[in-house]
């Protein structure tokens, strides 16, 4: 689980841009899945099993991209200005590195010594190791994103892009693992997520789901004077009840308890005040889905280096193939 | 026998060209209320169209049939609204206030002279003159509770929920187009010259939107309903290009005059498919017609709503840049519109499902 973790984190693949990432689950789960496809947003669906008595077709969205940055302008002196690809916080981009879909690698610093306020996005550029425009390798619209390795903490992991590329182990896992479903089950591996949950906005029109699932991770509060939210690391999967994008469906929300006690696993009740996920396109599609979220807590959201727990992902995973083989009772 | 044999010559922008854009930037045309827009446009478009309709929204549809079957269906989107005033209450003879429609900047507005209404009344935004106002005054911005529309004593009857729009006229002066609401009716000019060219390899749907500047309304409506297999949108967008106060190099310009057609990678509603930028920029320089990627970042366009309509739409703009865009005046290049044509047109010509031969 840990391998697979660390090459799924390690992939770089940013809103919009998401090929990198979307070959490596599929070869990960051709052999396990019925049927499989790409659609116009790059989307990943993979079909597996057929719609019984009591079942539903059920859409489990894990989103592939991570947050990332795109050149803007290749000043005279080489440096390259950048645009962000979702929330990217200044703060936590000076002095990191990025790697270039082409394989350039990067230091992001500041215009300014005179540090006494956040920059702004515009004010921090990438240095390539380019003297000039004319030997600079990267182009206007180019995509970059941090370079981090996964380090395995043992109780603890932490990685880049653990949002969401811990949904996408979810996923992967869950599908796996699963050998007899009533539901007709189609997980799709979603794009722009960061942006907006636009791949989700499209695939959960094509799937035309009745049940919808979003994987993803939600802030933790057990770190030093931070909010006050309630889920914390190691206290079990979160049950979404609600975010600014989705008041979960109580039907949906049952059934990940029940899931949960099944197992005797401890699980914590998520209400976050802002930010959102893919649940929150798939459940306003067409003529609406009964839709919830399974999140994990996790550190440092945004940031080149966001922490999980290793038992909360184990947890999920039993918790999820148990949810996905039984009736959802609507 | 040759498929794709290029044409050999790419059209111009020339006196008709222009001048049918001066009829388009003078007419009035505030979102919500594009009429009189959409009448010159019927009018110019109607011999070379196969089909030509008014939807639920307001938009202009064309559609252009394909010679031969199985062919692709192309949507080209181009805005008819542009940013503007309404009417919202009298506060004594023929002083009203007003509401602005669309992204416009107060600060640009005090002084400002307006045409309202259907008939085109004269009004004018007006300002304290300087001999009265204070030194404090003149240090404060002019907020929009603070304005008024003047239409003139004896102009008491205007009705409330009038529209009115900046009261610039057009000129083409050197090589630079100057006037209103060129957002966008330099896009709606070049999609009416691709309509009368169209190739016959693929069907057109030509689509003159209505309400985009209050959220691409209308285009939401023309994808979902006509779902073609790919789309272009055709805009106007913002030039920054003047050199810094402090002559600093400009790494914020966004765009710049005379660099061409600006090609989008991404703004605050679309992240684009690149496939579709790859296949512009190849157009571009096998035809040698020179292009921009608009700096990513904020603003956004038609293709916001069209690519997330039904189970998806590739889609890319290409913008004709210009300064002091939703102002009352725009400043343009002739030679970013031409090359903007031409690039159009060599990507009509050549457009196919190749595009798409690999995943996104």
């Amino acid at each position: 689980m840990k391998e697979l973790l660390k090459k799924l984190t390690e992939t770089a693949a940013p809103s919009g841009h998401e090929a990198n990432i979307r070959n490596l689950i599929r070869k990960e789960i051709e052999p396990y899945v019925d049927e499989i496809s790409v659609d116009v947003m790059g989307n990943l669906i993979a079909r597996k099993g057929k719609k019984q008595k009591d079942g539903h077709r059920i859409l489990i969205a894990a989103h592939m991209d991570e947050i990332g940055l795109m050149a803007s302008h290749i000043s005279e002196k080489g440096f390259v200005y950048v645009a962000s690809i979702g929330g990217v916080n200044p703060l936590t981009c000076v002095g990191s590195r990025v790697v270039f879909l082409n394989g350039t690698v990067g230091v992001i610093s500041l215009e300014t010594e005179k540090i006494d306020k956040v920059p702004t996005i515009n004010q921090l550029f990438i240095d390539v190791g380019a003297t000039s425009a004319d030997d600079c390798p990267v182009n206007v619209g180019d995509v970059c994103v941090f370079d981090r390795p996964f380090i395995d903490m043992r109780k603890r992991m932490v990685a880049k892009a653990m949002d969401d590329r811990v949904g996408c182990l979810l996923a992967i896992e869950t599908l796996k693992q699963i050998k007899e479903s009533p539901n007709e089950l189609v997980f799709v591996f979603t794009t722009q997520e960061e942006i907006g949950a636009r791949g989700a906005t499209t695939s959960a029109y094509g799937v035309d789901p009745e049940i919808g699932i979003a994987l993803d991770v939600t802030l933790s509060a057990d770190t030093p004077h931070c909010t006050p939210v309630n889920p914390v690391l190691g206290e079990g999967p979160c049950i979404k009840v609600r975010d600014s994008s989705l008041i979960a469906h109580p039907a949906v929300i049952e059934a990940m308890k029940k899931a949960a006690a099944s197992r005797k696993i401890k699980v914590q009740m998520e209400v976050l005040r802002f930010a959102g996920t893919d649940a929150g396109a798939i459940h306003t599609v067409r003529s609406g889905v009964p839709s919830g979220c399974l999140s994990i807590a996790c550190r440092y959201v945004h940031s080149p280096s966001e922490m999980i727990d290793t038992s909360d992902v184990e947890n999920a995973i039993v918790m999820l193939k148990v949810l996905l083989e039984n009736p959802i009772a609507l | 026998m040759p498929i794709n044999c290029k044409k050999q010559t790419l059209p111009t922008i020339e006196k008709e060209q222009i001048d049918l854009l001066a009829r388009l930037s003078n007419a009035s045309g505030v979102s919500g209320d594009e009429a009189e827009v959409r009448k010159i446009i019927r009018e110019e478009i109607t011999p070379f169209a196969d089909s030509v309709e008014t939807d639920v929204m307001g938009n202009l549809i064309a559609q252009k049939n394909a010679k031969g079957k199985c062919a692709l269906h192309v949507l080209i989107a181009a805005h008819m609204d542009e940013v503007g005033f309404m009417l919202v209450d009298k506060d004594s003879e023929g002083i009203y206030r007003f509401s602005l429609i669309g992204g416009i900047d107060e600060r640009s507005l005090a002084g400002k002279q307006v045409l309202i209404g259907k008939d085109h009344l004269p009004g004018v935004i007006g300002a304290c003159p300087v001999h009265l106002s204070t030194k404090e005054e003149r240090e404060c911005i002019l907020k929009l509770e603070s304005l008024r529309i003047d239409a003139g004593p004896g102009c008491t009857d205007l009705q409330l929920g009038s529209y009115a729009v900046f009261a610039t006229r057009f000129q083409a002066f050197g090589p630079s187009l100057i006037g209103k609401a060129l957002d966008n009716r330099l896009g709606v000019a070049t999609l009416i010259e691709l309509l009368k060219h169209c190739p016959e390899h693929i069907h057109l749907t030509a689509a003159f939107t209505v309400q985009e500047e209050i959220g691409a309304r209308g285009a939401a409506a023309v994808a979902y309903n006509h779902k073609p297999d790919l789309a272009f949108i055709l805009d106007s967008t913002p030039a920054m290009d003047q050199p810094s106060y402090d002559n600093a190099e400009n790494t914020q310009y966004r765009t710049r005059l005379g660099f061409g057609p600006a090609i989008y990678a991404m703004d605050s509603n679309t992240l684009y498919d690149h496939r579709m930028v790859e296949f512009l920029k190849t157009t571009a320089t096998e035809n040698g017609i020179p292009y921009q990627i608009r700096q990513p970042g904020g603003g956004g366009t038609d293709a916001g709503a069209v690519h997330l309509s039904q189970d998806g739409i590739p889609t890319a703009t290409i913008s004709v840049p210009g300064r002091y865009a939703h102002t009352a005046v725009m400043i343009a290049r002739k030679s970013d519109w031409e090359n903007t044509l031409r690039l159009l047109t060599a990507s009509l010509d050549s457009v196919s499902q190749d595009i798409f031969k690999n995943e996104r």
